[in-house]
């Protein structure tokens, strides 16, 4: 059922015009999404999903279309070859999938090889609960390397791209983000000082906890993030600014890959792999332990200095 | 019968992305692409999450007195993915905004009529 | 005692069920945003909450419990936030609420 809601909630996608509310679809399909991930066990993947794509994805949307128009042209060309192509991809896909193992199927073939010798080996080499974090930090620890990289390189892309300081406009407006700062509004004030506290540390509680339950540094960073963006909504820019400045910002994001990269190379200083942690301690679990802290820390580090720095430099640019 | 309802999942999924790449390559205006390719990306997670699925199993969260747990590892790649989705939707906004600033429009025709006298 | 908090816990929940319904009902049938809206908060907040303290009084004490409370408390700080701010931005965008029947006064919108 929660897949027609998806199914409905894509269709309105494809034939509504006003983009405000594409957007706004768009964040509820993710939520959806998030929903189904639940039910089909995935809850670290929901999470994530939950935090990224019905935040992040959305604000940075919503941003995006301060900037540009509001709504969109009536389409010019015929919509028959594109819905040809559609069809005849789609076609081919669900042909391709008349030969795969059933739904909830335990003996399909990806249920068969890496995955149980994850799942039976995971207590006695690592020794935490949570064996999605014990695979990304330490089994393919190297993959995670990569994605932080990666997030790491989207950020100095969008400082490439809208990182320079506009001039024509004046630089000491009185109020934060042009008049939409809603520092006038009392209620919303005064709940965002009492909650923005409460958020940080339910970001410090998910980094950390990644270990036992749903969590870990994506999820924690993201978190992070949304914090700072809510302080910068409700209290302007300028005083976000003052609050976290991007030159620190910037630090972090490179000192988040630098601590990742460098817990990989004192396993090799100490005797073993890349990114091999049993030989950061004195007993192998424990240094997987300490290991995946490190990294873990890293990666929320760079993740959440990464996306406060892309939102910063959105927000920056509808003055 | 049996056969629609155990690849009833695998065509939602499909059927999604069917809509997110229609999205991409039917509509002109760019910001509407770049949702359209992120229903794509959900569409793709559901499809390798729901492969991961286990009849009975629980989340890969080791517990004592659960036997059947559903498999790890798509929800690793997923969780890569969703991040990295959402490094490239950054991305192509932040360049959507500099386009707009360019050309002073986001729909491609406009684009693509403007560059061409030149 | 169990069989006290269970009627009770079901009461809850179809409570907070009737309510969800009945808030979806006003969102599609009333004339006018800011009704929209007050149904809508409704949901959210009153809704949300009730189902929340019923199943909090399915599992009975224990750490699930904590967090769903920690979730009623939550909720009830930020969807009435949430109402008033959309409020606020239909007031500042230039919304008025309709204040007569739509058939008395046909030029009013």
């Amino acid at each position: 059922m929660l897949l027609s809601f998806l199914a409905i909630t894509a269709i309105a996608v494809v034939r509504l015009r006003d983009l405000f509310a594409v957007v706004m679809l768009f964040g509820i399909f993710s939520l959806l999404s998030a929903a189904i991930f639940v039910t089909l066990d995935a809850v670290d993947v929901a999470f994530t999903e939950a935090a990224v794509g019905a935040g992040i994805s959305t604000v940075l949307m919503l941003a995006t279309l301060t900037l540009t128009t509001r709504t969109e042209s009536p389409p010019r060309h015929g919509t028959l070859l594109p819905l040809l192509v559609v069809c005849v991809t789609g076609g081919a896909l669900v042909y391709g999938t008349l030969d795969m193992p059933r739904f909830g199927d335990p003996q399909a073939p990806i249920h068969q090889h890496v995955a149980p010798r994850y799942l039976q080996d995971s207590p006695a080499e690592i020794g935490l609960p949570n064996v999605v974090t014990s695979v990304l930090a330490s089994y393919r620890g190297y993959d995670t390397l990569g994605e932080v990289t990666v997030i790491f390189t989207a950020g100095t892309g969008v400082l490439m791209l809208l990182g320079a300081i506009r001039r024509r406009t004046a630089r000491r407006d009185d109020t934060g983000k042009g008049g939409s700062a809603m520092n006038h509004n009392l209620v919303l004030r005064v709940v965002a000082k009492i909650l923005i506290p409460f958020v940080l540390l339910f970001a410090l509680y998910v980094q950390f906890h990644g270990d036992f339950g749903p969590g870990g540094g994506f999820q924690a960073g993201v978190i992070f993030a949304a914090a700072f963006i809510l302080y910068t909504l409700i209290f302007g820019l300028d005083a976000a600014r003052a609050v976290a400045s991007p030159g620190v910002l910037r630090v972090l994001s490179a000192l988040g890959v630098l601590i990742f990269a460098g817990v990989g190379l004192a396993g090799i200083f100490a005797g073993g792999d890349f990114l091999g942690y049993g030989v950061l301690a004195s007993h192998p679990v424990a240094g997987q332990h300490l290991g995946i802290l490190l990294i873990e820390l890293g990666v929320g580090t760079t993740v959440a200095a990464v996306m406060i720095t892309i939102f910063y430099l959105f927000s920056g640019r509808t003055r | 019968m049996a056969t629609v309802l155990g690849l009833y999942n695998y065509w939602i999924a499909i059927f999604l992305m069917m809509t997110g790449f229609y999205v991409v390559i039917a509509h002109g205006n760019l910001v509407k692409k770049i949702v359209g390719l992120n229903i794509f990306q959900v569409a793709v997670f559901i499809l390798y999450i729901s492969m991961g699925k286990v009849r009975g199993g629980s989340a890969p969260i080791l517990a004592e007195g659960v036997t059947s747990y559903s498999n790890p590892l798509p929800h690793v790649l997923i969780l890569t993915a969703i991040v990295v989705g959402v490094a490239t939707t950054a991305l192509g906004l932040a360049l959507v905004i500099r386009i707009n600033e360019a050309y002073g429009t986001v729909e491609e025709d406009d684009i693509h009529s403007q560059d061409e006298p030149e | 005692m169990a069989m006290i908090v269970d009627a009770l816990s079901w009461v809850f929940l179809l409570t907070g069920s009737f309510l969800g319904v009945s808030g979806g009902i006003g969102i599609l049938r009333f004339p006018d945003f800011f009704t929209r809206l007050h149904a809508a908060g409704v949901t959210d907040t009153l809704c949300a909450a009730l189902i929340l303290l019923g199943l909090m009084m399915q599992t009975g004490w224990g750490l699930v419990a904590v967090k769903l409370f920690f979730i009623i408390l939550f909720l009830s700080f930020t969807s009435p936030v949430a109402a008033h701010a959309l409020a606020r931005a239909a007031l500042h965008g230039g919304l008025k609420p309709q204040l007569h029947k739509a058939e008395d006064d046909p030029s009013k919108s």
